[in-house]
């Protein structure tokens, strides 16, 4: 089969691959019939994220049909359409039962490694580095889903896939930042970052009601897609975002912040962001935390600070004195997809949203390398890539 | 939903060559004004102010690391530019001096301008492909994702309630929502 594979920094193939097959009882096989490329492969292709070797299959963002099922697994059927969450998980450990699906604590094969990155593992991700279990990922022909009975999200007849494919991993990614802010009807939410996840932040904070949404970026075609759905927005290469956000809010800063950037700040014209990517070129520090740093400084005292931007490692000179004095909330991690997928599923069936707003590109399998290029430098007005095998 | 396509603009790659040349440049210029500040100010005609040219050393390999690890190289570029000012009138200071010094210095000078001149040819091609970017971004603002107006679709999902793990204790709620 073909498949996106990554081959080192900036190098991602299509390359032909063997056919995954039925590892585990409990395994299906997937023929994939679209998928994504994410803003946390770009991670991948700038080699951000340590963990990865050459010629593992890229993408998590995936859906398709069932095409075969392991023997123990009783809930899905050849020929189904699914949507699968990024997150890999048993449904059977403790975390799984509590509902904290991306921290499963038995899908990440590479258990050992992990505990001495992160302390304790989280969950396998597909096509995310062997840290997270060295899956195989989505952008192939057909990919192997281990524990499918679980977490699968079987998509209902009359969904076409570009209108559920998201709720694999963005839509929720986007919903959990907005709900985990707990949103009030006073509440301003500042929302870091134009890119897929912050369109989805911003829609899900107006759904959740919250009295104004402000939307922090630089480039205008993302600002447009922000504006569309009723967001302020604020161009940080135009005016001071601090200043702006002190304005909207009559001095006290907004309520809740959502950082929908992540370790890749584009920042430049800040002393911070210069000193992060000087030590980041020399390997003195892998993040660039200026969304960070600015969130924790204009949030309002006793606020909520919600992190979906993925984080790799370390980062430097975080104000944590302004974070402890003021009280504020920090909650992140990566999406817990499936506490969210049945009732999304249900909205977007109702018409409340339709997540197909954010395509600006769909493209074959072949041409997903320039895509990764494309997307990553966020020229042609590229906010999002789908990749039809 | 209809794809978007257009050519990438052209001289990008020449552009982002030329960034990491002058980058390359820079630092190795900054690392002999800051570990060989003696033969640099010899060389240059600016004996006696071997700490300044260290400062300048430091300078250019900021702006040599800036160069390297930006994706955009014009505020990087800039900022050559303003140091090769700083260059030029300490360097035409120290020309106006008599032999020795002085005729180093205009020699340094000499050597300095045509690099100066592609800082700036350089700053001025990052800087109109911005601009260009700029002026050739899409339009998005049709595309809510909404069935209806965003003021009619605030608050439609608020009939969810957020899970005991991300709720706000009372005492840190809006008094609105406390009562």
């Amino acid at each position: 089969m073909r498949a996106l594979c990554w081959h080192g920094k900036k190098d991602i193939r299509c390359d032909t691959v063997p056919d995954p097959t039925i590892e585990d009882p409990r395994d299906a096989i997937v023929k994939v019939t679209s998928c994504a490329i994410c803003g946390s492969d770009l991670h991948l292709f700038d080699g951000f994220m340590p963990g990865m070797e050459s010629g593992d299959i890229m993408g998590h963002e995936f859906m398709g049909e069932v095409v075969e099922v392991g023997s123990a697994n009783k809930r899905l059927k050849v020929g189904e359409r699914v949507v699968v969450p990024f997150t890999i998980c048993c449904g059977e450990c403790d975390q799984c039962r509590r509902g904290n699906w991306s921290v499963c604590e038995r899908s990440n094969r590479n258990k050992d490694i992990a505990d001495k990155v992160f302390g304790h593992a989280t969950a396998g991700l597909f096509g995310y580095t062997h840290l997270t279990g060295g899956y195989a990922g989505g952008q192939a022909e057909y990919v192997r889903v281990p524990y499918a009975d679980v977490s699968s999200v079987k998509v209902p007849d009359g969904l076409t896939d570009e209108q559920v494919l998201f709720l694999g991993d963005i839509f929720p990614t986007g919903w959990q930042a907005a709900v985990q802010c707990d949103i009030e009807p006073a509440d301003t939410v500042a929302v870091w970052g134009a890119g897929p996840v912050g369109q989805f932040a911003i829609r899900s904070a107006i759904l959740l009601g919250a009295k104004h949404v402000v939307c922090i970026d630089r480039l205008p075609d993302r600002l447009s897609m922000a504006k569309a759905c009723g967001a302020l927005t604020i161009n940080f290469e135009e005016e001071s975002v601090v200043e702006r956000l002190n304005e909207l809010t009559g001095g006290k800063g907004p309520e809740k912040c959502i950082d929908a950037v992540g370790m890749e700040a584009h920042a430049v014209r800040s002393v911070d962001s210069m000193m992060d990517r000087a030590k980041q070129t020399v390997m003195a520090e892998s993040d660039r935390p200026h969304v960070l740093r600015e969130m924790i400084y204009v949030c309002r005292p006793a606020g909520v600070l919600s992190v979906p931007g993925v984080y790799g490692g370390l980062v430097d000179k975080i104000p944590f004195g302004a974070l402890m004095n003021k009280g504020l909330t920090v909650r992140t991690g990566q999406t817990h997809v499936n506490r969210w997928t049945d009732d999304l599923l249900r909205r977007i069936q109702d018409g409340q949203i339709d997540p197909s707003f954010v395509i600006t590109h769909t493209v074959g399998l072949e041409d997903g390398p320039g895509m990764y290029q494309t997307f990553r430098d966020k020229e042609d007005g590229c906010i999002k890539v789908v990749l039809k095998p | 939903m209809e794809s978007k396509r257009k050519h990438r603009g052209r001289g990008r790659p020449a552009l982002h060559a030329a960034a990491v040349g002058l980058g390359v440049f820079s630092i190795g210029l900054g690392l002999a004004e800051l570990l060989a500040p003696r033969s640099m100010a010899r060389a240059t005609g600016l004996r006696g102010r071997e700490m300044l040219l260290q400062a300048y050393g430091l300078r250019e390999i900021a702006t040599g690391i800036g160069l390297l690890a930006s994706r955009d190289p014009a505020p990087w570029l800039w900022a050559r530019v303003a140091g090769d000012a700083l260059d030029v009138s300490t360097l035409a200071a120290a020309a106006r001096n008599g032999k020795p010094d002085g005729a180093h210095a205009l020699a340094a000078l000499l050597a300095v301008s045509p690099v100066g001149m592609m800082d700036v040819a350089c700053a001025l091609l990052a800087q109109s492909r911005d601009n260009a970017r700029a002026r050739s971004a899409w339009d998005y603002s049709d595309r809510s994702g909404f069935p209806r107006a965003p003021d009619e679709m605030r608050g439609a999902a608020s009939d969810v309630e957020a899970p005991r793990d991300m709720r706000t204790p009372a005492p840190l709620q809006a008094l609105e929502a406390t009562g």
